[in-house]
């Protein structure tokens, strides 16, 4: 690499030093293929870090009290000093928005740069879900249409009818999503062209199957006809498309929401791999600066204090314990995948015969490419790390009065403890899954869901609650039965208790 | 490729609207909360805010998740000592070191109450809600007694030391252009006509003399428009504008013979807190008197005034005599607005009442904004009661309550000060 000149390495910032820095570190980046969206780096107060927050790390959003009570519950925690704030929030866009904190030292900054801008970035930009489920171009266009709408709503209807369907959509956020449909593309322009047709047609589909203009003789001869006639996973699409009493501003909010959930469900199911990835590259990255001395010894020391910080992890009997740290993990597998790629020893060879020896850049490159948390932990994670982090299973049955230890990391444990890993990275294991199962359109109008427990897990204490929300949003009576694995059905609970009136 | 912008500048309190949705929503709690707080506050003490504290289950966000029970697989890093087959306790409360709803119960479990601040400002808005000061707009009118000079545009008439200069010259300049715009378009005319003329031959014809001439007396004429006319004149013109005096005192007067005891004065002592805030939103300055009376009435400070004991009789018309005399000697209505609020447990020697009767009707009341009695008692109301409530019906700004126990105080306050829709 031809970059010789030495960075400034006092700890004060400034726009020049982090252009220096910046362009350092991008010539880094490119060296290794890391390939990005346009950066836009914002520096903003640490108030502001906590606006952002506060709205899930949307830069702009529609308002709501609950996005209020996280941003007093953040600053209380920060003002008590309970917290830290995160030293930087990136947002998938094109340009990818990266929020740099104005209290950070040169060296943060730098680390930051490299985590965000060109870790995450990438990852952004190439990783499959993504691609597929997001649009980087469009997500901003999105997010202020969506903020106007809900505004001129509220204009419109009323706070408090806005924020009514707001609680009930929030409530059912994580069941709008689609797990296994593809979406198809189009633009935010046409999204908004779209939009008003899809008012008047929308309804007129719904009105359609609620009709209850009696229809010729035949159909009575007919088998019943059941709907929905697949269950339904994406409960907030089904009530968009269905529920017979929403007016068309209503479907329209029902579908920001979903559209905002179905946005962030990539960054949930990728959470190690992105985290794991950026911290590869931060520290890959700030090591070749070190390497060509471009940075010096002062810098470089008080950027692996922060880098040991992020990436450790306290062992299962540490007061600090809070689950595997997903940065931790992420970072430790790429590192692992390198040294596989560099370095293979006789059980690498065995164990990943495709990768040992190959390119390492190259097959970072296409791990981080073809790979959610899941699927990635289950290819790539190797016995060498297990023994390192010294991983080890447990099986908790409640038929059973203790808990059994069901692997470690030894060579009867290793598939076992990979198989248990990549699970608990499977959102569709740690979600209920609920779907709709039964809509009765010819009876009194009422819905039948269904949860389907994994492993014999019942439905937390919240069902009651969330009846109300899905009650609002149906309008007409709503059940929640439960399907056991032998197909036994169970009733969980109904809403309206009684029959009496709302 | 990057751009580097500097955000810090703007967005500020952008998520004061979110803020104040979280109010508006759980706005039954906090008020809750602040009714609770002022218990804890001094009469005087309105500039700090207020922490607000309110159950976490009010507010919680629900979600479909998994509960406890079933089969849950985890795995942990950092094994020191376990073999694959061995048996654990379960650790109490919970499936494992981390329950499968581990991934997404929120921040919030676990703790009882989520509290957080309010300002000031907000504190006494959620206090005071659809309160209002009594009878203010009815006396407005006929009690405003202090005036202030303000400006009031410009007039043709006044005195010199109120001239406005620039105004008056720039009335004159417009009145000498008008008053000679003819003349000077005559003299361009004759004047292009001289340079002609001139252009054409130097000699001194008579239509040239003809033309001097007439260009002089032009000028003369024009010249004789006067510079300044009284007309121009442009006085400052001031009024008096009546204000309302901002100022107010708060007159505690509280029977502190041996029958009331020290659980009585606490609730009163809310009441007095609950005027004094709900005051210090409408007046700038606000001295506040303390008047204890038993058989004598005397000036305290609010630590006597509160806890300090006394034994004997109770003669109310003490302290009201001493309240006119202060009244009239250091608060005279022209400048203060007078409040009174009133605590007893209703006793009073039986010929005193009359007299308690007359001296409200007659000296006190018309010089005050309102008056309150609380009366805070178990037992059957005395002859004080009667006499006051005779008042009452004859006097819209008196106004008396009966207080029994502590959770009274603030909807008998909230009664007193009702907005009354009219």
């Amino acid at each position: 690499m031809d970059i010789t000149k030495s960075l400034d390495d006092s700890s004060d910032w400034t726009f020049e030093k982090l252009e220096d820095y910046h362009q350092a570190i991008k010539k880094v980046a490119e060296h290794y293929r890391l390939d990005t969206y346009p950066n836009q780096i914002e520096i903003i107060t640490s108030e502001q870090m906590m606006d952002a927050y506060s709205s899930v790390g949307m830069p702009i959003g529609y308002n709501h009290w609950s996005y209020g009570k996280k941003f007093i519950q953040t600053q209380q925690s920060y003002h008590r000093g309970q917290m830290g704030l995160a030293y930087e929030i990136v947002i998938n866009s094109n340009p990818c928005i990266a929020y740099l904190m104005e209290e950070n030292t040169m060296t943060m900054q730098a680390l930051v740069i490299a985590h965000a801008c060109y870790g995450h970035n990438s990852f952004f930009k190439n990783n499959y879900l993504f691609t597929t489920w997001t649009d980087a171009d469009s997500i901003i266009d999105y997010l202020v249409f969506a903020k106007k709408f809900i505004m001129d709503c509220e204009e419109k209807y009323g706070i408090e009818e806005v924020e009514n369907l707001l609680d009930s959509c929030h409530a059912l956020m994580n069941l709008g999503v689609d797990r296994y449909k593809r979406p198809s593309k189009i633009s935010m322009h046409e999204e908004l062209q779209r939009q008003r047709d899809r008012e008047e047609y929308l309804q007129s589909q719904v009105n359609d199957l609620w009709r209850t203009v009696p229809t010729a003789e035949s159909d009575k001869e007919k088998e019943k006809k059941h709907f929905p006639s697949e269950p339904q996973e994406n409960i907030l699409y089904f009530f968009e498309k269905n529920a017979p009493l929403l007016v068309p501003w209503q479907r329209e909010v029902i579908r920001i929401v979903r559209k905002i959930s179905q946005y962030f469900y990539p960054q949930k199911q990728t959470q190690v791999m992105n985290e794991g990835w950026a911290t590869f590259w931060h520290y890959t990255i700030l090591n070749t600066l070190y390497d060509n001395k471009v940075v010096s010894d002062k810098f470089i020391l008080e950027f692996l204090h922060h880098h040991t910080n992020v990436v450790y992890q306290p062992p299962y009997n540490s007061p600090y314990y809070s689950g595997i740290n997903p940065y931790a993990l992420g970072f430790a597998m790429f590192q692992d995948i390198r040294r596989i790629c560099e370095e293979p020893t006789e059980e690498d060879k065995h164990w990943f015969p495709e990768i040992a020896g190959s390119d390492w850049l190259e097959t970072l490159h296409f791990a981080c490419k073809n790979f959610k948390d899941e699927s990635f932990i289950s290819q790539y994670l190797s016995p060498h790390l297990m023994r390192e982090m010294k991983l080890f299973s447990v099986v908790d049955d409640s038929s059973h009065n203790y808990i059994e230890v069901d692997a470690i990391h030894n060579e009867i444990g290793y598939q076992r403890i990979r198989e248990n890993l990549a699970k608990q990275y499977n959102l569709s294991n740690l979600e209920p899954n609920i779907q709709v199962y039964d809509v009765q359109v010819d009876g009194d109008r009422s819905m039948t869901l269904r949860y389907y427990p994994h492993q014999d897990i019942p439905l937390g204490e919240s069902t009651k609650e969330m009846l109300k929300h899905l009650h609002r949003l149906w309008g007409f009576e709503v059940k929640l039965e439960q399907c056991d694995k032998d197909g036994k059905i169970e009733p969980l609970a109904h809403c309206p208790e009684t029959a009496a009136i709302d | 490729m990057a751009h580097f912008i500097d955000r810090r500048l703007n967005g500020k309190n952008k998520s004061s609207v979110n803020r104040q949705r979280f109010i508006r929503r759980h706005q039954q709690q906090i008020k809750k909360s602040v009714a609770d707080a002022i218990t804890n506050r001094s009469v005087t003490d309105t500039e700090t805010g207020e922490n607000i504290t309110i159950p976490t289950k009010d507010l919680s966000e629900p979600f479909f998740h998994q509960g406890q029970g079933g089969v849950k697989e985890r795995v942990h890093p950092g094994n020191d000592q376990f073999q694959t087959g061995d048996h654990i306790e379960r650790p109490q409360g919970g499936g494992g070191a981390g329950s499968g709803s581990g991934e997404a119960s929120d921040s919030g479990e676990g703790k009882d109450e989520f509290q957080f601040q309010i300002s000031r400002d907000e504190y006494l808005d959620l206090l005071f809600e659809d309160l209002a000061l009594p009878n203010l707009e009815k006396k407005q009118v006929s009690d405003i007694l202090e005036h202030k000079v303000v400006r009031a545009g410009f007039s043709n008439v006044g005195l010199p030391n109120n001239i406005n200069i620039v105004r008056s010259l720039r009335k004159s300049q417009a009145r000498r252009i008008a008053l000679s715009a003819g003349k000077r378009r005559e003299l361009r005319v004759l004047e292009e006509r001289l340079a002609q003329i001139e252009a054409l031959s130097s000699e001194n014809s008579p239509e040239k003399q003809q033309l001097c001439r007439d260009i002089e007396t032009l000028r003369k004429k024009i010249e004789a428009v006067p510079f300044i006319d009284d007309f121009d004149l442009q006085f400052n013109n001031y009024t008096k504008q009546p204000c309302p005096s901002s100022k107010a005192v708060m007159f505690c007067l509280m029977d502190v013979s041996g029958s009331m005891d020290q659980a009585t004065k606490d609730i009163a002592k809310r009441f007095y807190i609950l005027l004094y805030l709900f005051l210090s939103r409408t007046y700038k300055t606000i001295d506040v008197v303390y008047i204890r009376h038993h058989t004598q009435a005397k000036e305290v400070d609010e630590q006597e005034f509160f806890y300090s004991q006394e034994t004997g009789g109770t003669i109310v018309s003490s302290a009201l005599k001493l309240m006119h005399e202060i009244q009239q000697e250091r608060y005279p209505t022209s400048q203060w607005n007078v409040y009174a609020a009133q605590a007893s447990d209703g006793d009073n020697w039986a010929d005193d009442t009359p007299l308690c009767h007359k001296l409200l009707q007659r000296d006190i009341l018309p010089n005050s904004r309102y008056y309150s009695y609380i009366e805070i008692t178990n037992r059957a109301h005395q002859s004080l009661w009667d006499a006051y409530q005779r008042l009452a019906g004859d006097n819209p700004h008196f106004a008396i309550k009966h207080i029994s126990q502590i959770g009274d105080i603030y909807p008998v306050f909230r009664e007193l000060f009702q907005k009354t829709v009219s």
